[in-house]
């Protein structure tokens, strides 16, 4: 795979397209588990980049074979098999976190974001670059999970990563009402920024072009200059 | 577990999109007019029943005494989406009012984790050796009823007030939605997060039956 494919892969995954913040996927995962902790966002976060990179991986290698009538069972499936992986192994070594996560670790099934990347990427694209696909797209939900998180366990609960910090709190922000404000804050930020920085690149690349105009009139001249002489 | 507290429970105290977050997705997407909102909650709540009737003696006569829960995932999403492919396929033969109405958010519904929710609820609280009150809780009503296991019956109750509770809550916000939608809101705040304000005040209101 050449370079710029992979830096377009990466940076599709985790700001162009960044499937919590910009395409607002996934959002029942993240409003839930955002009010539990930033260590539990990153659980989820882990499990969710390791279902992902492996449905994206079978399912590219197997986007010859499905019939394309019966695609979206096949995908269910295979997703489901790798889901039911990860919470037999959070069961069995990480007791804590899968009793915290809960049924959001079984959720991860009909979570839009892997049925999304599957029907949209990895079904009509080889293995390497799906499996790319697959990890800064998880790494682009848990990035954007465990900062939401972090903001609501430091304002919620005045604790970080499970330490108490000082005996300060808005209670809101940990409850149920305080997921969808934060999440709201958080797009609208997101959404400044970007726009922002997209603002910004375009004036660049305007001003490059100009520029690249310039220079090239300035041969033509040059070089009519030469034939004339 | 007594029915009215279910019933209460399930429609306000303990809502499924607003209390637990199941169903997010469909509650944002398709909320933008009261018609389709009305038709995607009847949807849900229609799948929502027929996966408690037909999840829970699968899980309860089947994956339990043989002791393969771990398959549960992959059961009941097998069985949902078969299920609603069914129902699809009936209401488009015998009633096509109805499908117009509500058919079109069918295929949506299985991928819906709200569906896949109440079957782990539903199926969660059961016990393989009180399997046998579930058919007197059918047929005699509820006789007995030992460690809050859910019975058959309150599993079915439950899995249409959580369907209900549903589809209330998307009703809602697609009237509340009918207002903001005009509304000249700052740039960055149009669409989903405007969208998600106003669901931060309907849990607020909701969160008051928890208290």
């Amino acid at each position: 795979m050449k370079l710029k494919r992979f830096k377009e892969i990466a940076l599709d995954g985790t700001v162009r397209q960044n499937p919590t913040l910009r395409l607002v996927l996934g959002t029942c995962p993240t409003l839930a588990v955002t009010g539990m902790g930033a260590i539990s966002c990153l659980g989820m976060g882990a499990a969710v980049i390791f279902v992902l990179v492996f449905s994206n991986l079978m399912i590219s290698l197997l986007r010859n074979v499905i019939p394309d009538k019966v695609r979206i069972p096949c995908f269910i499936m295979i997703i489901a098999t790798f889901v039911t992986i990860v919470s037999m192994f959070m069961e069995a070594y990480m007791e804590k976190l899968f009793a915290n996560l809960g049924m959001f670790l079984d959720l991860i099934v009909v979570n839009c974001i892997i049925l999304g990347r599957a029907e949209s990427f990895a079904s009509h694209n080889p293995a390497l670059d799906s499996v790319c696909d697959g990890l800064f797209m998880g790494i682009g939900f848990t990035v954007s999970l465990t900062l939401m998180g972090i903001v609501r366990e430091i304002l919620g609960k005045g604790m970080l990563f499970g330490v108490q910090l000082w005996n300060f709190q808005i209670a809101f922000f940990a409850e149920k009402a305080g997921a969808f404000l934060t999440y709201a804050l958080f797009i609208a930020i997101f959404n400044v920024c970007y726009n922002a920085v997209e603002r910004k690149l375009k004036h660049k690349a305007a001003h490059n072009a100009a520029a690249v105009e310039r220079e090239a009139e300035a041969q033509a001249a040059a070089s009519t200059e030469a034939k004339e002489a | 577990m007594d029915v009215f507290a279910i019933i209460i429970a399930a429609l306000f105290a303990d809502n499924f999109v607003l209390s637990q977050f199941l169903g997010i997705c469909p509650f944002l997407g398709v909320s933008k007019k009261i018609s389709s909102a009305t038709g995607m909650g009847l949807a849900v709540t229609a799948v929502m029943v027929i996966t408690c009737v037909v999840c829970y003696p699968i899980y309860t006569f089947l994956l339990a005494p043989m002791g393969l829960q771990y398959l549960r995932i992959l059961v009941f999403i097998l069985v949902i989406a078969s299920l609603v492919q069914i129902l699809e396929m009936v209401l488009r033969r015998f009633s096509p009012g109805l499908y117009s109405a509500m058919g079109i958010y069918l295929p949506l519904v299985t991928t819906n984790c709200a569906i896949l929710g109440i079957a782990k609820i539903v199926t969660e609280t059961t016990d393989a050796s009180k399997a046998g009150y579930i058919f007197s809780d059918v047929f005699f009503g509820k006789l007995v009823n030992v460690n809050m296991v859910m019975g058959y019956g309150e599993a079915v109750l439950s899995g249409l007030f959580y369907g209900l509770g549903f589809t209330l809550a998307i009703v809602l916000l697609a009237g509340l939605r009918t207002k903001t939608d005009k509304l000249q809101v700052a740039k960055p705040m149009r669409g989903f997060p405007i969208t998600m304000l106003a669901a931060c005040f309907m849990a607020m209101a909701f969160y008051l039956f928890t208290i």
